[in-house]
Protein backbone atom coordinates (compact mmCIF):
# COMPACT_ATOMS: atom_id res chain seq x y z
CA UNK A 1 0.00 0.00 0.00
CA UNK A 2 2.69 2.60 0.85
CA UNK A 3 3.97 1.80 -2.85
CA UNK A 4 0.93 2.48 -4.42
CA UNK A 5 0.24 5.89 -1.97
CA UNK A 6 3.40 7.53 -2.70
CA UNK A 7 3.28 7.04 -6.44
CA UNK A 8 -0.49 8.36 -5.94
CA UNK A 9 0.87 11.56 -4.07
CA UNK A 10 3.77 11.90 -6.40
CA UNK A 11 1.37 12.25 -9.44
CA UNK A 12 -0.60 14.87 -7.42
CA UNK A 13 1.36 16.92 -6.60
CA UNK A 14 3.10 17.03 -10.05
CA UNK A 15 -0.51 18.23 -10.95
CA UNK A 16 -1.24 20.61 -8.61
CA UNK A 17 2.62 22.55 -9.69
CA UNK A 18 2.24 22.26 -12.62
CA UNK A 19 -0.21 25.45 -12.83
CA UNK A 20 0.42 26.33 -16.93
CA UNK A 21 -1.03 22.17 -17.47
CA UNK A 22 -3.82 22.86 -15.55
CA UNK A 23 -4.72 25.99 -17.10
CA UNK A 24 -3.93 25.02 -20.85
CA UNK A 25 -5.34 21.94 -20.16
CA UNK A 26 -8.85 23.83 -19.72
CA UNK A 27 -8.62 26.20 -22.82
CA UNK A 28 -9.81 23.46 -25.15
CA UNK A 29 -12.76 22.33 -23.15
CA UNK A 30 -13.64 25.97 -22.52
CA UNK A 31 -13.54 27.02 -26.52
CA UNK A 32 -15.75 23.44 -26.96
CA UNK A 33 -18.41 24.46 -24.61
CA UNK A 34 -18.10 28.58 -25.81
CA UNK A 35 -17.83 28.10 -29.81
CA UNK A 36 -19.76 24.78 -30.01
CA UNK A 37 -22.11 25.28 -27.34
CA UNK A 38 -23.14 28.31 -28.55
CA UNK A 39 -22.42 27.67 -32.06
CA UNK A 40 -24.27 24.88 -32.45
CA UNK A 41 -26.93 25.82 -30.23
CA UNK A 42 -29.71 27.14 -32.52
CA UNK A 43 -29.19 24.75 -35.32
CA UNK A 44 -29.89 21.95 -32.15
CA UNK A 45 -32.71 23.55 -30.85
CA UNK A 46 -34.15 24.11 -34.38
CA UNK A 47 -34.14 20.41 -34.86
CA UNK A 48 -35.83 19.65 -31.94
CA UNK A 49 -33.67 18.40 -29.54
CA UNK A 50 -33.33 20.90 -26.85
CA UNK A 51 -29.99 22.81 -25.24
CA UNK A 52 -27.20 21.68 -27.01
CA UNK A 53 -25.48 23.07 -23.90
CA UNK A 54 -27.03 20.23 -21.94
CA UNK A 55 -26.07 17.49 -24.27
CA UNK A 56 -22.47 18.68 -25.16
CA UNK A 57 -21.14 19.35 -21.32
CA UNK A 58 -20.78 15.55 -20.37
CA UNK A 59 -19.46 15.22 -23.44
CA UNK A 60 -17.24 17.81 -23.24
CA UNK A 61 -16.11 16.61 -19.72
CA UNK A 62 -15.44 13.47 -21.15
CA UNK A 63 -13.05 15.01 -23.63
CA UNK A 64 -11.28 16.18 -20.36
CA UNK A 65 -11.07 13.61 -18.90
CA UNK A 66 -9.64 11.15 -21.72
CA UNK A 67 -7.09 13.59 -22.84
CA UNK A 68 -5.57 14.13 -19.06
CA UNK A 69 -6.24 10.56 -17.96
CA UNK A 70 -3.98 9.43 -21.06
CA UNK A 71 -1.58 11.91 -20.74
CA UNK A 72 -1.15 10.62 -17.58
CA UNK A 73 -0.50 7.11 -18.35
CA UNK A 74 2.26 7.87 -21.18
CA UNK A 75 4.03 10.14 -18.55
CA UNK A 76 5.79 7.03 -18.37
CA UNK A 77 7.57 8.02 -21.52
CA UNK A 78 8.82 11.05 -20.04
CA UNK A 79 10.08 9.52 -16.79
CA UNK A 80 11.68 7.01 -19.24
CA UNK A 81 12.92 9.94 -20.74
CA UNK A 82 14.55 11.81 -17.81
CA UNK A 83 15.93 8.44 -16.14
CA UNK A 84 12.81 8.54 -13.13
CA UNK A 85 11.48 5.28 -14.07
CA UNK A 86 14.45 3.82 -13.17
CA UNK A 87 14.26 4.30 -9.66
CA UNK A 88 11.19 2.78 -9.16
CA UNK A 89 12.30 -0.35 -11.28
CA UNK A 90 15.41 -1.03 -9.25
CA UNK A 91 13.02 -0.29 -5.74
CA UNK A 92 12.15 -3.54 -4.16
CA UNK A 93 8.99 -2.63 -5.13
CA UNK A 94 5.95 -5.14 -7.01
CA UNK A 95 5.65 -3.52 -10.39
CA UNK A 96 2.24 -4.50 -10.26
CA UNK A 97 1.91 -1.48 -6.99
CA UNK A 98 3.98 0.85 -8.55
CA UNK A 99 1.65 0.72 -12.09
CA UNK A 100 -1.56 0.83 -9.84
CA UNK A 101 -0.19 3.61 -7.86
CA UNK A 102 0.41 5.65 -10.84
CA UNK A 103 -2.76 4.93 -12.62
CA UNK A 104 -5.02 5.73 -9.49
CA UNK A 105 -2.89 8.97 -9.23
CA UNK A 106 -3.48 9.86 -12.88
CA UNK A 107 -6.93 8.68 -12.31
CA UNK A 108 -7.98 11.61 -9.65
CA UNK A 109 -5.51 14.73 -11.41
CA UNK A 110 -8.28 12.91 -14.55
CA UNK A 111 -11.53 13.44 -12.25
CA UNK A 112 -10.18 16.59 -10.84
CA UNK A 113 -9.90 17.93 -14.38
CA UNK A 114 -13.29 16.75 -15.05
CA UNK A 115 -15.23 18.24 -12.14
CA UNK A 116 -13.31 21.54 -13.10
CA UNK A 117 -14.66 21.08 -16.34
CA UNK A 118 -17.93 20.86 -15.17
CA UNK A 119 -17.95 23.84 -12.45
CA UNK A 120 -17.12 25.47 -15.70
CA UNK A 121 -19.95 24.40 -17.65
CA UNK A 122 -22.23 25.78 -14.90
CA UNK A 123 -21.29 29.15 -15.61
CA UNK A 124 -22.56 28.66 -19.42
CA UNK A 125 -25.76 27.53 -18.26
CA UNK A 126 -25.05 24.05 -17.67
CA UNK A 127 -27.73 22.28 -15.04
CA UNK A 128 -27.48 18.71 -13.63
CA UNK A 129 -31.46 17.78 -13.20
CA UNK A 130 -30.62 16.31 -9.97
CA UNK A 131 -28.10 17.59 -7.82
CA UNK A 132 -27.98 14.98 -5.45
CA UNK A 133 -26.56 13.15 -8.35
CA UNK A 134 -23.38 14.85 -9.03
CA UNK A 135 -21.17 12.76 -6.60
CA UNK A 136 -22.01 9.67 -8.46
CA UNK A 137 -21.45 11.64 -11.23
CA UNK A 138 -18.09 12.43 -10.05
CA UNK A 139 -17.62 8.43 -9.63
CA UNK A 140 -18.07 7.70 -12.77
CA UNK A 141 -15.68 10.40 -13.83
CA UNK A 142 -13.15 8.47 -11.40
CA UNK A 143 -14.14 5.59 -13.45
CA UNK A 144 -13.68 6.64 -16.88
CA UNK A 145 -10.45 8.06 -15.46
CA UNK A 146 -8.78 4.76 -14.81
CA UNK A 147 -9.77 3.29 -17.78
CA UNK A 148 -7.98 5.58 -20.13
CA UNK A 149 -5.35 6.54 -17.50
CA UNK A 150 -4.33 2.06 -17.57
CA UNK A 151 -5.38 2.68 -21.22
CA UNK A 152 -2.53 5.37 -21.41
CA UNK A 153 -0.10 3.06 -19.47
CA UNK A 154 -0.72 0.24 -21.47
CA UNK A 155 0.11 2.09 -24.71
CA UNK A 156 3.44 3.74 -22.48
CA UNK A 157 4.91 0.86 -21.66
CA UNK A 158 5.24 -0.21 -25.08
CA UNK A 159 7.29 3.11 -26.57
CA UNK A 160 10.89 4.25 -25.57
CA UNK A 161 10.50 7.55 -26.69
CA UNK A 162 8.03 10.79 -27.46
CA UNK A 163 8.45 9.62 -31.41
CA UNK A 164 5.10 7.74 -30.54
CA UNK A 165 3.31 10.79 -29.82
CA UNK A 166 1.58 12.12 -32.63
CA UNK A 167 0.41 8.91 -33.53
CA UNK A 168 -1.41 7.99 -29.84
CA UNK A 169 -2.81 11.88 -30.50
CA UNK A 170 -4.07 11.99 -34.27
CA UNK A 171 -4.65 7.64 -34.60
CA UNK A 172 -6.28 7.20 -30.71
CA UNK A 173 -7.42 9.81 -29.16
CA UNK A 174 -9.24 11.99 -31.24
CA UNK A 175 -10.63 8.82 -32.77
CA UNK A 176 -12.05 8.12 -29.56
CA UNK A 177 -12.96 11.29 -28.57
CA UNK A 178 -14.71 12.13 -32.02
CA UNK A 179 -16.68 8.70 -31.72
CA UNK A 180 -17.93 8.57 -28.61
CA UNK A 181 -21.21 10.57 -29.07
CA UNK A 182 -19.56 13.71 -27.31
CA UNK A 183 -20.87 15.99 -29.97
CA UNK A 184 -23.35 14.64 -31.68
CA UNK A 185 -26.44 12.30 -30.68
CA UNK A 186 -26.14 8.17 -31.02
CA UNK A 187 -29.71 8.32 -32.47
CA UNK A 188 -30.03 7.88 -36.56
CA UNK A 189 -26.14 7.61 -37.45
CA UNK A 190 -25.09 5.32 -40.31
CA UNK A 191 -24.84 1.57 -39.71
CA UNK A 192 -20.63 1.90 -40.20
CA UNK A 193 -20.35 4.91 -37.53
CA UNK A 194 -22.97 3.78 -35.28
CA UNK A 195 -20.89 0.41 -34.91
CA UNK A 196 -17.91 2.19 -34.14
CA UNK A 197 -19.06 4.22 -31.79
CA UNK A 198 -20.42 0.68 -29.69
CA UNK A 199 -16.59 -0.71 -29.62
CA UNK A 200 -15.32 3.23 -28.35
CA UNK A 201 -15.55 2.98 -24.46
CA UNK A 202 -15.86 6.25 -24.05
CA UNK A 203 -19.44 6.40 -25.68
CA UNK A 204 -20.40 4.53 -22.32
CA UNK A 205 -18.86 6.88 -20.21
CA UNK A 206 -20.06 10.15 -21.78
CA UNK A 207 -23.55 7.88 -21.69
CA UNK A 208 -23.30 7.64 -18.13
CA UNK A 209 -22.57 11.19 -17.62
CA UNK A 210 -25.64 12.14 -19.58
CA UNK A 211 -27.69 9.42 -17.65
CA UNK A 212 -27.02 11.25 -14.10
CA UNK A 213 -26.60 15.02 -15.36
CA UNK A 214 -29.72 14.96 -17.92
CA UNK A 215 -31.71 11.92 -16.87
CA UNK A 216 -31.21 10.52 -20.47
CA UNK A 217 -29.18 8.05 -22.19
CA UNK A 218 -28.41 6.04 -25.38
CA UNK A 219 -28.00 2.58 -22.98
CA UNK A 220 -28.83 2.01 -19.40
CA UNK A 221 -26.28 3.06 -16.72
CA UNK A 222 -26.11 -0.64 -15.86
CA UNK A 223 -24.87 -1.10 -19.50
CA UNK A 224 -22.47 1.98 -18.92
CA UNK A 225 -21.55 0.37 -15.54
CA UNK A 226 -20.86 -2.85 -17.00
CA UNK A 227 -18.83 -1.70 -19.72
CA UNK A 228 -16.75 0.52 -18.21
CA UNK A 229 -16.09 -1.92 -14.82
CA UNK A 230 -15.24 -4.41 -17.54
CA UNK A 231 -13.02 -2.67 -19.95
CA UNK A 232 -10.96 -0.62 -17.26
CA UNK A 233 -10.72 -4.63 -15.92
CA UNK A 234 -9.07 -5.71 -18.71
CA UNK A 235 -6.84 -2.13 -19.34
CA UNK A 236 -5.77 -2.48 -15.86
CA UNK A 237 -4.51 -6.16 -16.32
CA UNK A 238 -2.90 -5.38 -19.95
CA UNK A 239 -0.98 -2.19 -18.38
CA UNK A 240 0.21 -3.74 -15.30
CA UNK A 241 1.78 -6.96 -17.77
CA UNK A 242 3.27 -4.48 -20.34
CA UNK A 243 4.84 -2.22 -17.45
CA UNK A 244 5.88 -5.77 -15.81
CA UNK A 245 7.72 -6.33 -19.12
CA UNK A 246 9.33 -2.97 -19.14
CA UNK A 247 13.30 -2.86 -19.71
CA UNK A 248 14.82 0.40 -19.52
CA UNK B 1 36.54 -12.25 3.05
CA UNK B 2 33.44 -13.73 0.93
CA UNK B 3 32.16 -12.54 -2.19
CA UNK B 4 29.00 -10.25 -2.91
CA UNK B 5 28.95 -9.90 -6.09
CA UNK B 6 29.57 -13.32 -8.42
CA UNK B 7 29.07 -13.19 -11.85
CA UNK B 8 29.71 -16.42 -14.32
CA UNK B 9 29.58 -16.17 -17.91
CA UNK B 10 26.76 -13.68 -18.10
CA UNK B 11 25.81 -12.44 -21.52
CA UNK B 12 22.96 -10.15 -23.42
CA UNK B 13 22.05 -9.83 -26.49
CA UNK B 14 20.20 -6.81 -28.12
CA UNK B 15 18.82 -8.86 -31.14
CA UNK B 16 22.24 -9.20 -33.33
CA UNK B 17 24.31 -7.41 -31.21
CA UNK B 18 26.24 -8.89 -28.17
CA UNK B 19 26.67 -6.37 -25.80
CA UNK B 20 28.02 -8.83 -23.21
CA UNK B 21 29.70 -11.70 -23.75
CA UNK B 22 30.72 -14.52 -21.25
CA UNK B 23 31.85 -11.90 -18.78
CA UNK B 24 33.01 -13.21 -15.35
CA UNK B 25 34.47 -11.47 -12.23
CA UNK B 26 33.55 -11.35 -8.32
CA UNK B 27 33.66 -8.39 -6.07
CA UNK B 28 34.42 -9.30 -2.35
CA UNK B 29 32.55 -7.92 0.30
CA UNK B 30 33.81 -4.86 1.42
CA UNK B 31 35.87 -3.87 -1.83
CA UNK B 32 35.94 -0.74 -3.48
CA UNK B 33 35.81 -2.02 -7.42
CA UNK B 34 36.26 0.20 -10.35
CA UNK B 35 34.53 -1.15 -14.19
CA UNK B 36 36.41 0.72 -16.65
CA UNK B 37 36.02 0.63 -20.24
CA UNK B 38 35.82 2.72 -23.21
CA UNK B 39 32.16 4.04 -24.04
CA UNK B 40 29.85 1.16 -25.62
CA UNK B 41 32.16 -1.59 -23.60
CA UNK B 42 29.09 -2.73 -22.06
CA UNK B 43 29.59 -1.57 -18.42
CA UNK B 44 25.92 0.09 -18.11
CA UNK B 45 24.42 -2.99 -19.64
CA UNK B 46 26.33 -5.34 -16.99
CA UNK B 47 25.40 -3.05 -14.17
CA UNK B 48 21.69 -2.96 -15.63
CA UNK B 49 21.83 -6.61 -15.66
CA UNK B 50 23.61 -6.47 -11.80
CA UNK B 51 20.65 -4.17 -10.42
CA UNK B 52 17.97 -6.45 -12.21
CA UNK B 53 17.07 -3.83 -14.71
CA UNK B 54 17.62 -5.71 -17.33
CA UNK B 55 17.83 -10.09 -17.72
CA UNK B 56 20.48 -11.38 -19.36
CA UNK B 57 20.45 -13.51 -21.98
CA UNK B 58 22.69 -16.24 -20.41
CA UNK B 59 25.01 -16.84 -17.53
CA UNK B 60 24.22 -16.76 -13.49
CA UNK B 61 24.90 -13.77 -11.54
CA UNK B 62 24.55 -13.31 -7.22
CA UNK B 63 24.00 -10.73 -5.50
CA UNK B 64 24.90 -10.47 -1.64
CA UNK B 65 24.01 -14.36 -1.64
CA UNK B 66 20.76 -13.75 -3.70
CA UNK B 67 19.89 -14.11 -7.85
CA UNK B 68 18.62 -11.04 -9.17
CA UNK B 69 16.20 -13.12 -11.50
CA UNK B 70 14.68 -15.18 -9.37
CA UNK B 71 15.03 -13.22 -6.01
CA UNK B 72 14.93 -9.65 -7.24
CA UNK B 73 13.62 -7.54 -4.32
CA UNK B 74 16.25 -9.63 -2.04
CA UNK B 75 18.84 -8.39 -4.56
CA UNK B 76 17.28 -4.65 -4.73
CA UNK B 77 17.13 -4.10 -1.30
CA UNK B 78 20.68 -4.32 -0.91
CA UNK B 79 22.12 -2.13 -3.14
CA UNK B 80 21.87 1.75 -3.60
CA UNK B 81 22.37 3.09 -6.94
CA UNK B 82 23.42 6.28 -8.67
CA UNK B 83 22.91 6.34 -12.55
CA UNK B 84 24.75 7.42 -15.49
CA UNK B 85 21.51 9.33 -16.46
CA UNK B 86 20.05 11.73 -14.29
CA UNK B 87 16.83 9.77 -12.11
CA UNK B 88 15.53 12.54 -10.06
CA UNK B 89 12.05 13.89 -10.53
CA UNK B 90 12.50 17.68 -11.02
CA UNK B 91 9.09 18.55 -10.38
CA UNK B 92 9.48 17.67 -6.75
CA UNK B 93 12.08 18.99 -4.14
CA UNK B 94 14.83 17.58 -2.59
CA UNK B 95 13.51 16.23 0.57
CA UNK B 96 10.64 14.58 -1.29
CA UNK B 97 13.08 13.04 -3.78
CA UNK B 98 14.49 11.62 -0.32
CA UNK B 99 11.73 10.67 1.06
CA UNK B 100 10.35 9.42 -1.96
CA UNK B 101 12.88 6.81 -1.68
CA UNK B 102 12.65 6.04 1.84
CA UNK B 103 8.98 4.90 1.56
CA UNK B 104 9.75 2.66 -1.31
CA UNK B 105 12.75 1.29 0.20
CA UNK B 106 10.70 1.06 3.28
CA UNK B 107 12.94 2.46 5.85
CA UNK B 108 11.52 2.92 9.22
CA UNK B 109 9.29 5.56 9.86
CA UNK B 110 10.55 6.49 12.63
CA UNK B 111 14.25 6.75 11.09
CA UNK B 112 13.31 8.72 7.46
CA UNK B 113 13.41 12.18 8.46
CA UNK B 114 16.53 11.29 10.99
CA UNK B 115 18.28 9.78 7.97
CA UNK B 116 17.35 12.08 5.22
CA UNK B 117 18.62 15.15 7.56
CA UNK B 118 21.99 13.23 7.85
CA UNK B 119 22.23 12.51 3.75
CA UNK B 120 21.32 16.01 3.13
CA UNK B 121 23.93 17.65 5.31
CA UNK B 122 26.66 15.01 4.03
CA UNK B 123 26.09 16.45 0.59
CA UNK B 124 25.68 19.87 1.63
CA UNK B 125 22.05 20.35 0.48
CA UNK B 126 20.31 20.32 3.52
CA UNK B 127 19.90 24.58 3.29
CA UNK B 128 18.22 23.41 -0.27
CA UNK B 129 15.89 20.78 0.76
CA UNK B 130 12.59 22.53 0.33
CA UNK B 131 13.79 23.86 -3.49
CA UNK B 132 12.70 21.99 -6.70
CA UNK B 133 15.46 19.71 -8.36
CA UNK B 134 14.67 21.48 -11.23
CA UNK B 135 16.08 24.56 -9.63
CA UNK B 136 19.57 22.46 -9.18
CA UNK B 137 22.71 22.81 -10.93
CA UNK B 138 24.17 19.36 -12.41
CA UNK B 139 26.76 18.68 -9.44
CA UNK B 140 23.78 19.63 -6.96
CA UNK B 141 21.80 16.74 -8.98
CA UNK B 142 24.87 14.76 -9.22
CA UNK B 143 24.91 14.94 -5.39
CA UNK B 144 21.44 14.70 -4.50
CA UNK B 145 21.28 11.27 -6.08
CA UNK B 146 24.79 10.09 -4.24
CA UNK B 147 22.34 10.90 -0.93
CA UNK B 148 19.58 9.18 -1.93
CA UNK B 149 21.52 5.87 -3.03
CA UNK B 150 22.89 5.83 0.30
CA UNK B 151 19.85 6.47 2.18
CA UNK B 152 18.28 2.77 2.74
CA UNK B 153 22.23 1.69 4.06
CA UNK B 154 22.33 -0.77 1.43
CA UNK B 155 25.73 -3.51 1.43
CA UNK B 156 26.71 -2.15 -1.82
CA UNK B 157 26.93 1.17 -3.98
CA UNK B 158 26.61 1.02 -7.85
CA UNK B 159 28.08 3.83 -9.41
CA UNK B 160 27.82 4.26 -12.32
CA UNK B 161 29.88 7.43 -13.48
CA UNK B 162 29.08 9.26 -10.31
CA UNK B 163 31.40 12.45 -10.73
CA UNK B 164 30.55 12.94 -14.32
CA UNK B 165 30.15 16.84 -14.55
CA UNK B 166 31.30 17.40 -10.92
CA UNK B 167 34.57 19.84 -10.01
CA UNK B 168 37.17 18.84 -8.75
CA UNK B 169 36.22 19.80 -4.82
CA UNK B 170 33.10 18.35 -5.23
CA UNK B 171 34.54 15.45 -6.64
CA UNK B 172 37.13 15.08 -3.77
CA UNK B 173 34.60 15.30 -0.93
CA UNK B 174 32.62 13.26 -2.32
CA UNK B 175 35.47 10.71 -2.71
CA UNK B 176 37.04 10.78 0.60
CA UNK B 177 32.97 10.82 2.05
CA UNK B 178 32.67 7.72 0.34
CA UNK B 179 35.95 5.38 1.56
CA UNK B 180 35.27 6.75 5.13
CA UNK B 181 31.91 4.63 4.77
CA UNK B 182 34.00 1.85 3.07
CA UNK B 183 36.09 1.70 5.75
CA UNK B 184 33.53 2.09 8.76
CA UNK B 185 30.39 0.90 7.34
CA UNK B 186 32.28 -2.52 4.91
CA UNK B 187 30.03 -1.05 1.75
CA UNK B 188 31.14 -2.59 -0.97
CA UNK B 189 31.72 0.22 -3.97
CA UNK B 190 31.38 -0.89 -7.46
CA UNK B 191 32.21 1.84 -9.82
CA UNK B 192 32.74 3.08 -12.99
CA UNK B 193 34.74 5.87 -14.14
CA UNK B 194 36.07 7.65 -17.07
CA UNK B 195 38.70 9.88 -15.18
CA UNK B 196 41.01 6.99 -15.05
CA UNK B 197 43.81 8.95 -12.35
CA UNK B 198 40.50 8.65 -9.97
CA UNK B 199 39.92 4.59 -10.18
CA UNK B 200 43.94 4.39 -9.60
CA UNK B 201 43.66 5.98 -6.25
CA UNK B 202 40.17 4.94 -5.06
CA UNK B 203 40.22 1.26 -6.44
CA UNK B 204 41.34 -1.64 -4.81
CA UNK B 205 40.59 -3.88 -7.81
CA UNK B 206 39.84 -3.06 -11.27
CA UNK B 207 38.73 -4.67 -14.17
CA UNK B 208 38.96 -3.43 -17.66
CA UNK B 209 35.95 -4.21 -20.35
CA UNK B 210 36.22 -4.17 -24.08
CA UNK B 211 33.66 -5.11 -26.89
CA UNK B 212 31.66 -6.55 -24.04
CA UNK B 213 34.30 -9.00 -22.72
CA UNK B 214 36.41 -8.40 -19.23
CA UNK B 215 40.13 -8.02 -21.31
CA UNK B 216 42.40 -7.71 -17.70
CA UNK B 217 41.53 -7.24 -14.19
CA UNK B 218 43.94 -6.62 -11.16
CA UNK B 219 45.41 -4.36 -8.93
CA UNK B 220 46.24 -0.80 -10.41
CA UNK B 221 49.62 -1.59 -9.61
CA UNK B 222 49.29 -5.14 -11.48
CA UNK B 223 47.73 -3.60 -14.78
CA UNK B 224 50.38 -0.98 -15.01
CA UNK B 225 53.02 -3.61 -14.31
CA UNK B 226 51.78 -6.01 -16.73
CA UNK B 227 51.88 -3.24 -19.51
CA UNK B 228 54.78 -1.74 -18.41
CA UNK B 229 52.73 1.85 -18.22
CA UNK B 230 53.47 4.61 -16.42
CA UNK B 231 49.96 4.80 -14.88
CA UNK B 232 46.72 3.46 -15.22
CA UNK B 233 45.92 5.70 -18.04
CA UNK B 234 48.89 4.30 -20.04
CA UNK B 235 47.62 0.82 -18.90
CA UNK B 236 44.19 1.61 -20.42
CA UNK B 237 45.22 3.00 -23.67
CA UNK B 238 47.56 -0.14 -24.02
CA UNK B 239 44.63 -2.77 -23.31
CA UNK B 240 41.68 -0.87 -25.60
CA UNK B 241 43.64 1.20 -27.92
CA UNK B 242 43.89 4.85 -28.77
CA UNK B 243 41.13 4.94 -31.05
CA UNK B 244 37.76 7.19 -29.95
CA UNK B 245 34.86 4.85 -30.13
CA UNK B 246 31.29 5.57 -31.72
CA UNK B 247 28.55 4.91 -29.00
CA UNK B 248 24.75 5.15 -29.48
CA UNK B 249 23.50 8.17 -28.34
CA UNK B 250 21.13 7.88 -24.70
CA UNK B 251 17.72 8.91 -24.20
CA UNK B 252 18.71 12.51 -23.30
CA UNK B 253 21.07 13.35 -26.07
CA UNK B 254 18.10 11.72 -28.46
CA UNK B 255 15.95 14.21 -27.03
CA UNK B 256 17.67 16.88 -27.15
CA UNK B 257 18.82 16.99 -30.89
CA UNK B 258 15.08 16.60 -31.86
CA UNK B 259 14.37 19.88 -29.49
CA UNK B 260 16.61 21.11 -31.86
CA UNK B 261 15.32 19.96 -34.62
CA UNK B 262 11.89 21.62 -33.43
CA UNK B 263 13.63 25.12 -32.82
CA UNK B 264 14.84 24.90 -36.15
Amino acid sequence: MRTIYILFIRQLKRYLRSKPRIIGSLGQPILFLVALGFGFGPVFQKAGEGSYIHFLAPGVIGMSIIFTAIFSGIEIIWDRQFGFLKETLVAPVSRFNIMLGRTMGGAVVSTIQGTIVFLISLTVGFRPYNWTLVPLAIVFMFLISLLFTAFGTAIASRLSDMQGFQLIMNFIIMPLFFLSGALFPLEGLPSAISLLTKFDPLTYGIDALRVIFLGAGHFSLLVDTLVLGSVTLGFLLLGSYLFSKIEV
Amino acid sequence: MDNIIEVVNLTKKFKDFLAVDRVSFEVKRGEIFAFLGPNGAGKSTTIKMLTTLLRPTAGQMKINGYNPIKQANQVRHSFGIVFQDQSLDDELTAYENMYFHAVLYNVLKTDRKKLIEKFLRFVDLWDRKDDLVKKFSGGMKRRLEIARGLLHKPDIIFLDEPTLGLDAQTRNYLWTYLKDLNKKENITIFFTTHYLQEAEDIAQRIAIMDHGQIIESGTAEELISKTNSKNLEGAFLTLVGANIRQEESGAIDKLRMRRRMFHK
